[in-house]
């Protein structure tokens, strides 16, 4: 190795960050990046709920007894309003997923496309949860 | 020079550039293919019972175990949920490889992941073979 080599001195380089948890506040995200984030965390939550999940399958099913016991604490309307949060992480991560199966085979990946679809997740999701919701509560 | 010329000798087997022969385990493709795979799978579970939910009128024991009764229906559900448990520690790998940089760590919570996930797909079994 040369002198001139060994002696120059080193560039400084650019260095690129992920962006920091307490820059989140005024980073403006895109409408796919809120998509993305909750779809994220509407996966870890119904993870962390299975076996809540599991028991309240495990209780409509095991007999007619636990099945009654069952449908009286899901007709308070508390547990009906829980139920309609966990409906809406379910319809979220479901259409949030399914954009992602369209964008997998390259469709819609373009600025304005991914967009509109992200979009297309709240509305459609939001209304998969209003109409469960109202057959819930006994609308139809 | 001589790294040119010897790029341009092996230019007709080169494995550089857009044919190049990409060697692995394959690890993430086959854990992105069945997070896909299993995807679709509850997508048309999820359709199945959102249909029988919002059509469905005086919902009783009968009915409800009815149709978990049926052997159709006892496969179709043991298949969803071994994919979803699946699907699920795809996507917990993911979290935790995003977010927690400490190898023991994240070992450790992959291991919790996998036991839980264990734990729930045998929970599932018992819960569909008891109607």
């Amino acid at each position: 190795m040369s002198e001139a080599v060994r002696e120059a001195p080193k560039k400084q380089r650019p260095e690129f960050r992920n962006i920091h948890v307490t820059e989140l506040g005024n980073y403006r995200m895109t409408a796919g990046a809120t998509v993305s984030i909750l779809h994220r965390i509407s996966g870890f939550i119904m993870f962390a709920a299975l076996p809540v999940i599991l028991y309240m399958l495990q209780q409509s099913l095991l007999s007619e007894d636990t099945f009654k016991y069952f449908a009286g604490i899901m007709s308070h309307p508390l547990a009906k309003l829980v139920t309609v949060g966990l409906l809406w992480g379910y319809f979220h991560h479901f259409c949030a997923g399914v954009r992602h199966l369209f964008m997998d085979l390259h469709m819609g990946i373009e600025k304005q496309s991914s967009r509109q679809s992200a979009i297309i997740v709240f509305v459609v999701s939001l209304l998969l949860t209003l109409i469960t919701a109202l057959k819930l509560f006994g609308v139809f | 020079m001589a790294d040119i010329n010897v790029a341009n000798n092996h230019n007709d087997d080169s494995n550089v550039g857009r044919k190049r022969l990409v060697v692995g385990a394959h690890y993430g493709l086959k854990d992105w293919m069945a997070q896909r795979i299993t995807a679709v799978i509850m997508v048309l579970y999820t359709a199945t019972l959102l249909i029988a939910f919002l059509t469905g009128q005086n919902f009783t024991y009968e009915g409800w175990a009815g149709l978990f009764a049926r052997q159709w229906f006892k496969l179709f559900s043991l298949v969803t949920f071994a994919g979803l448990f699946y699907h699920a520690w795809v996507g917990m790998r993911d979290i935790w490889m995003d977010y927690v940089k400490s190898v023991g760590l994240r070992l450790t919570l992959q291991i919790i992941t996998i036991v839980w996930l264990i734990v729930c797909a045998a929970w599932a079994v018992q819960i569909f073979w008891s109607v």
